[in-house]
């Protein structure tokens, strides 16, 4: 591996893009495992309304949270349309419920504009970067952020 | 080097055990067991530690365990009579010992004002010493082998590898190092077995014979100690330069032949210091593994419920026969479940002699008279509880030395033994174990504690408390009863930590306390961590599991035996006794249900806050071993709920803590607006 050719190639980013409360977002690829489908959870006592339960993935238990709710969209209703993409962030593996999932994206790193600042509000402060796309653009959520404040509220 | 780190691995590994007899040695020497075997044993496990602490330049301890060394050859060639105080030395310079050994593994500071006035008491006995000779073992405390003094003798040492040596990845340099590090040395080596044809020369070969000349040591021990691991594979010769000055030597090493024929075979547990060359009596295996393992039985267990569940849905014709093999396969599984879960169980031997050491210092700082009896020490543990049990203890010892006893004066004023007695047990009972450290001081000071939580707002002034619940106020978070902080304890994180700690084993800490007569702590723990006995219940339509170990019995009740107390409590006689019933659909966060009392069930349970209350749940589906799965990692703690587990159909039912759910029936903290704290007090 020569270092030249890290030199003169620019970073290549890869987002898997989602809609979830009818808007474009996206993940970066590294920290998605999986994506599946929808299927039933097992409720969580004392759980606030964003976390749906857990689910069962080949015999771990995994949180589901509703990304929709948790940036403060509506809440989804589950159907088996929805999509559950599989994260892995800091030793933590999570499931987010999203309405769909649309496509890999590739861009390069100098593409990702920064976030321009108006009012923070729920979503504005976890979205890192936006990526214009043609006439459109969608937002890159930073996971870590997203998940700092504790799943559930203090019993 | 590689090889190197994974030798100190192994080194301190040795240490474990070495420091495990010692600890046994000194303890039967304490006794009253002061036979040369006993003292012998422990000599030789303080020799074997600074043998191999040698090999690895770690001077600090070399320069100590010499010192310690020389004491104990003095105690067991009888020129120093054993008296209490030479006892009392003798232990705290064990636990020195292991405290260097922690630190060099650990790589930490050692806090020099704890060895060094052991080592001012071991050098005072040696003062008195009548053998002008031996003064020079003074030096060693210092290392200063460099020049040879008049009294040191130089030994001649001729090593010869043979290929076996090589073979099993052996180093000449590290042994010659590790004679270095014993004195002056003079190195040559003999070439002229080598070829001088370069194709002919066979890396695995012994081609070569060193000699090495070392000024220092007075016996020939600590050299053989070099070569301990491989003096199979070498040839080996160890003289005296100078034989004619010194006759000792050649009885040293007499006696030492004698020592290692008698006690060899007489206990294995004695003295462990040859555990290399010994063929296979132990097995040491990556943690790793066994825990890949352990997951792999997991998956096996909940395979094993998914297909009885599958066959019983079947409804298959005659199936007698096949129920048969499914129960064996089931026995099977539980078998190799328990089979694997052994292989990670401990004694808690090592964990409470750790304790004898805090109790010991705990006792020197505080100025107390301590006697720790520990009781049960063979009981197994899960590793990792052994390993995350070690903090918690530290503290409680603390506290219970601190705290609970009470000064030798007060103790006499009383007409007590002024010497506290401080009892560390471990039992099994029933599925889990229940570690109980019991001291017999003064006991809680009930009124004070109230005082204190008064103060510390947390809880009003006008809180009615029972006593046991005036107890639980100590594990609040930010209480602390010293009244000034000590250098031991006290420094306000105490035992709400203590109690997380625990909790998070899946154990909880009861507190029994008769002012005047002392206060007990149990701590009960799950036996394994992986998996317990469960019923399988429904609640509401979702399927939970509640331990068998909490479950007394199970009641459907009649109407007659309901009563109902104000809008909300609702109590069961059951025997004449009346408990109160807890709703678990309405703890679980569900909405309530109009269902009658009579058509669910009842869970009897007990635990060790609430003497008894009842359960009210849906259904009863099963009772079978579930798989213990933490929530903790991926999601965080769920009050009521201590983890989840896969079911025969691949969904995930939660596991009840009872001990949680009924804690936040308590009803005094629910009444208090303001105390967060209490809701935290009430959650565990």
């Amino acid at each position: 591996m020569s270092l030249r050719a890290d030199v003169q190639k620019p970073k290549r980013l890869e987002f898997v893009t989602l809609v979830a409360g009818e808007q474009n977002f996206c993940i970066e690829i590294t920290q998605i495992r999986e994506i599946r489908r929808w299927t039933p959870v097992t409720m969580l006592p004392h759980s606030p309304d964003h976390v749906l339960g857990v689910i069962n993935l080949r015999g771990a238990v995994i949180p589901i949270i509703d990304l929709a709710a948790k940036l403060g969209f509506a809440q989804i209703a589950p159907t088996e349309r929805h999509v559950i993409i599989i994260i892995a962030v800091e030793d933590r593996i999570i499931g987010l419920l999203v309405e769909s999932v649309s496509e890999i994206l590739g861009v390069d790193a100098e593409n990702v504009r920064e976030t321009p600042r108006g009012p923070e509000d729920v979503t504005t402060r976890v979205i890192t970067g936006i990526i214009p796309l043609g006439d459109d653009m969608t937002k890159i959520i930073s996971l870590p952020t997203l998940l700092t404040q504790p799943l559930q509220v203090a019993a | 080097m590689a090889a190197d780190s994974t030798m100190r691995d192994v080194f301190f590994e040795e240490c474990e055990d070495l420091i495990a007899a010692l600890s046994d040695g000194l303890g039967a020497m304490r006794d009253g067991q002061t036979d040369d075997e006993t003292v012998n044993a422990v000599f030789r496990a303080v020799h074997s530690v600074k043998g191999a602490a040698g090999a690895f330049a770690l001077d600090d301890l070399v320069g100590f365990a010499h010192a310690f060394e020389t004491v104990l050859d003095a105690v067991r060639s009888h020129r120093l009579p054993l008296e209490d105080r030479i006892l009392h030395v003798l232990q705290r310079a064990g636990d020195v010992l292991a405290d260097l050994i922690d630190a060099a593994r650990d790589g930490s500071a050692v806090n020099q004002a704890q060895v060094d006035p052991v080592v001012d008491d071991l050098r005072s006995f040696l003062g008195d010493e009548p053998q002008p000779d031996e003064n020079f073992i003074f030096d060693a405390l210092t290392l200063s082998f460099d020049g040879p003094t008049d009294a040191a003798l130089t030994h001649v040492i001729t090593f010869r590898p043979s290929d076996a040596f090589y073979i099993s990845g052996n180093d000449p340099f590290l042994v010659v190092q590790a004679l270095q590090s014993l004195g002056q040395t003079r190195v040559s080596v003999d070439t002229s077995h080598a070829p001088t044809d370069i194709t002919a020369l066979d890396w695995r070969s012994g081609y070569f014979t060193w000699q090495i000349e070392l000024d220092g040591p007075d016996n020939d021990l600590s050299i053989r100690e070099v070569f301990q691991f491989v003096d199979d594979l070498c040839d080996l010769t160890i003289r005296l330069k100078d034989a004619v000055s010194e006759q000792e030597p050649a009885v040293v090493e007499n006696d030492d032949v004698q020592i290692s024929d008698t006690f060899e075979q007489p206990s294995a547990t004695a003295l462990p210091d040859r555990n290399i060359k010994r063929p296979t009596s132990s097995l040491r295996v990556d943690p790793e593994r066994v825990d890949r393992l352990i997951n792999a039985v997991g998956e096996l267990i909940i395979n094993q419920s998914v297909i009885s569940q599958r066959l019983m849905q079947a409804n298959l014709p005659n199936n007698a026969e096949l129920f048969a093999d499914l129960d064996d396969y089931k026995l099977l599984a539980r078998e190799i479940q328990e089979g694997v879960m052994a292989i990670r169980a401990q004694p808690v031997k090592p964990l409470f002699q750790r304790m004898l050491r805090i109790a010991r210092e705990a006792a020197d700082a505080t100025g107390k008279l301590v006697d720790l009896i520990t009781d049960g020490e063979a009981t197994e543990v899960d590793k990792t509880v052994v390993e995350r049990l070690a903090d918690p203890l530290t503290h409680m010892i603390r506290n219970a030395i601190d705290h609970g006893i009470e000064q030798p004066e007060r103790r006499a004023e009383v007409g007590k033994d002024p010497q506290g007695k401080l009892r560390l047990s471990a039992r099994q009972r029933s599925g889990s174990i229940v570690i109980e450290i019991a001291d017999d001081g003064a006991g809680l000071d009930r009124q004070r504690i109230k005082e204190i939580a008064i103060s510390k707002n947390l809880i009003p002034e006008d809180a009615q408390l029972t006593e046991a619940e005036i107890d639980h106020l100590l594990f609040a978070p930010g209480f602390s009863t010293a009244k000034a902080v000590t250098n031991l304890s006290g420094r306000g994180v105490g035992m709400d930590v203590v109690k997380t700690a625990i909790a998070a084993l899946g154990g909880r800490v009861a507190i029994s306390s008769v002012t005047g007569h002392g206060t007990t702590f149990s701590i009960t723990l799950p036996l394994t961590l992986a998996v317990m006995d469960g019923m399988i219940i429904n609640v509401g339509g979702q399927t939970m599991v509640v331990p068998i170990s909490n479950i007394i019995e199970t009641v459907r009740p009649k109407a007659a035996d309901i009563s109902y107390m104000g809008l909300t409590s609702t109590l069961l006689r059951i025997r004449g006794d009346y408990v109160p019933i807890i709703d678990l659909s309405e703890r679980m966060g569900q909405a309530t249900t109009t269902r009658n009392m009579t058509d669910r069930v009842l869970l009897l349970i007990q635990t060790d806050t609430v003497a008894q209350c009842a359960l009210a749940v849906d259904d009863i589906y099963d009772q079978r071993q579930v798989v213990v799965k933490s929530m903790q990692a991926n999601y965080g703690d769920i009050a009521g709920i201590s983890g989840a587990t896969i079911l025969g159909d691949g969904k995930i039912a939660l596991i009840i803590d009872p001990d949680a759910v009924v804690q936040s029936n308590s009803n005094y903290p629910v009444t208090i607006s303001t105390g967060k704290e209490l809701a935290h007090v009430a959650a565990r």
